[in-house]
């Protein structure tokens, strides 16, 4: 074994000790398991929630991006800074109402909001179609860096596996506990190792940042830009867009909001969290470190470029130290998605089918049901050929739809009925699922659109759908109800 | 605070708006691409703008 190998395999113990200490005392029932008894601070509420911020999807995905395709890596700096501004004002009311009604997962909400059964079993399904490519995202992150700091030794289909083994030990010992302690350690390791990459790299190679970027512009003229066709200035509004509005949509998300003590911790995390989420430019920096230095990397193996430039440059040591970086990762975001998507199935679906089962049953179906959806993400990864950026954006395109009916439950009169929501929240999802299936952008659809329009992101173009047709149908079955 | 909480909306302007405006421009201003300038000053002034939405919100007042 390598000694890059040996720390990552030191660190994943670590990680698993932690995840045992911190269930420590407690009585692992549903309530406990996935949100925490309710008794989180500001601190492990804003680390759950910045979890969202150094994924896999940042850490590889993010460098890899800026490695492949330049200026419009941007869009990841700046969606966040806008959720943030539009959660002030929507988690503290989703708060209040889940406490008031000791609700655990986020189809409770919308099934007790709408008074709604069938709702609530169509939002965990969507919830969970939506977290497999963010799960897959997770372990193919998983698979490059065991890969990488094995220099060979373990290939990377031994690697995925391993990486979904420990994700799954680690849930089913621990639950949200283990994931809040090793957020804190996560973000403090991320955070020394994406500066240190991001300061030493750029000043290692080219002297500097402004080199580097005279350097790259001199090579690829128009990469630091939003080019005019594909990833052009519409695509990046309307993913923008997309991103923002769906930030809170993911069940974790909703399921880590739910932890926390009160609701001031979510305000004060709006003020927080966007200058928290500036060590995102470090990760970029080595994306754009790596184009001249690892040249040649295409398609799925941009994401490769953070760890191909680590292991030409350091000793395997210190390859093994932003490997463990890189595992945790993976490891924390990973075991909150598993976590949602058992508490989903088990607490949403499970229980609509049978309704006389009891808490422990629930809560027992829940942990069962960890190492299946962790198999069938691990199935989707080996199946590969797609950039982890890609994977998150297609899981964006999915829960965004939740959008418009979330938004219209916590207005004062809600003008959406149950049988809106429901049409809304199908055609945006058959938008997404269509297109996602058969490749097809706005362009291939609409030929004759103006150019400006041609690169809008899909997934912006069914939530368009979706809340014409809430609007619809809403306007037509409560005209029914008010004639009966 | 009713006109203070509209200053929300000027990071949506400054990212949606801003960033296609200065995408016409030349991309890189001693030695740093405009955009992720531009981005990142608007990200501090949303932290900037939050605190003071936050600071002048009465709900966030200890009882």
């Amino acid at each position: 074994m390598s000694a890059a190998l040996d720390i990552i395999v030191v660190t994943i113990a670590a990680v698993l000790c932690l995840g045992l200490l911190a269930r420590r005392g407690k009585d692992m029932n549903l309530e406990q398991w996935s949100v925490g008894g309710r008794g989180f601070g500001t601190i492990l509420v804003f680390v759950l929630m910045a979890g969202e911020i150094y994924t896999t999807f940042t850490f590889l995905g993010g460098s890899g991006f800026a490695y492949g395709h330049g200026a419009p890596v941007f869009y990841i700096l700046s969606y966040g800074c806008l959720a943030y501004i539009i959660s002030y004002w929507m988690l503290p009311p989703i708060w209040r109402y889940a406490k008031q009604h000791r609700l655990i997962a986020q189809p409770d909400f919308f099934a007790h909001k709408y008074d709604s059964p069938a709702l609530g079993i169509l939002v965990a399904l969507v919830g969970i179609v939506a977290l497999i490519p963010y799960l897959v995202l997770q372990l193919k992150g998983l698979g490059i860096i065991v890969d990488a700091a094995a220099y060979g030794a373990i290939s990377p289909t031994l690697a995925i596996w391993i990486g979904a083994g420990v994700v799954t030990v680690y849930v089913m010992v621990s639950g949200v506990h283990g994931s809040a302690w090793t957020a804190v350690l996560k973000d403090t390791l991320i955070l020394a190792v994406v500066l240190f990459l991001g300061i030493y790299l750029p000043i290692h190679y080219y002297g500097g940042y402004s080199p580097m970027f005279n350097a790259i512009d001199a090579a690829k003229p128009g990469f630091l830009a939003l080019p005019a066709k594909g990833e052009s200035v519409a695509w990046f509004d309307s993913t923008v867009l997309l991103t923002a509005l769906g930030f809170y949509m993911w069940p974790h998300s909703f399921g880590s909001l739910f932890t926390a003590k009160e609701e001031r911790a979510f305000r004060r995390n709006a003020v927080m969290m966007p200058v928290y989420q500036l060590i995102l430019l470090f990760v970029f920096f080595v994306g754009f470190a790596a184009i001249l230095k690892v040249p040649g990397l295409k398609g799925p193996e941009i994401d490769l470029s953070l760890l191909r430039l680590s292991v030409q440059t350091f000793d395997p040591w210190f390859v093994g130290v932003i490997g463990a970086a890189g595992v945790l990762t993976a490891l924390v975001p990973g075991s909150m998605i598993l976590i949602a998507a058992a508490t989903l199935l088990a607490n949403n679906i499970f229980r609509a089918v049978r309704p006389q089962a009891s808490d422990a049953t629930v809560s027992l179906v829940a942990k069962s049901l960890v190492p299946v959806v962790a198999l069938v993400s691990v199935i989707f990864t080996l199946q590969g050929g797609t950039t982890i950026v890609a994977l998150l954006l297609m899981g964006y395109a999915f829960v965004t739809q939740l959008f418009p009916t979330l938004i219209a439950s916590l207005l004062p009169r809600n003008p959406v009925t149950r049988q809106g929501a429901i049409a809304g929240i199908c055609v945006g999802v058959a938008t997404v699922a269509a297109t996602s299936l058969t490749h097809t952008t706005v362009a291939m659809l609409f030929p004759a659109l103006p150019e400006a329009l041609r690169d809008l992101n899909i997934g912006i173009v069914a939530l368009i759908l979706n809340t014409a047709t809430v609007a619809v149908v809403s306007a037509l079955t409560r005209r029914r109800v008010a004639f009966a | 605070m009713a006109f203070v909480k509209w200053l929300a909306v000027l990071p949506f302007l400054g990212i949606l708006v801003g960033v296609p405006l200065l995408n016409q421009v030349q991309p890189l201003v001693l030695g740093m691409p405009l955009i992720l300038a531009w981005i990142v000053m608007w990200i501090v002034l949303t932290a900037v703008i939050m605190g003071i939405i936050y600071l002048c919100d009465p709900a966030n007042r200890d009882p």
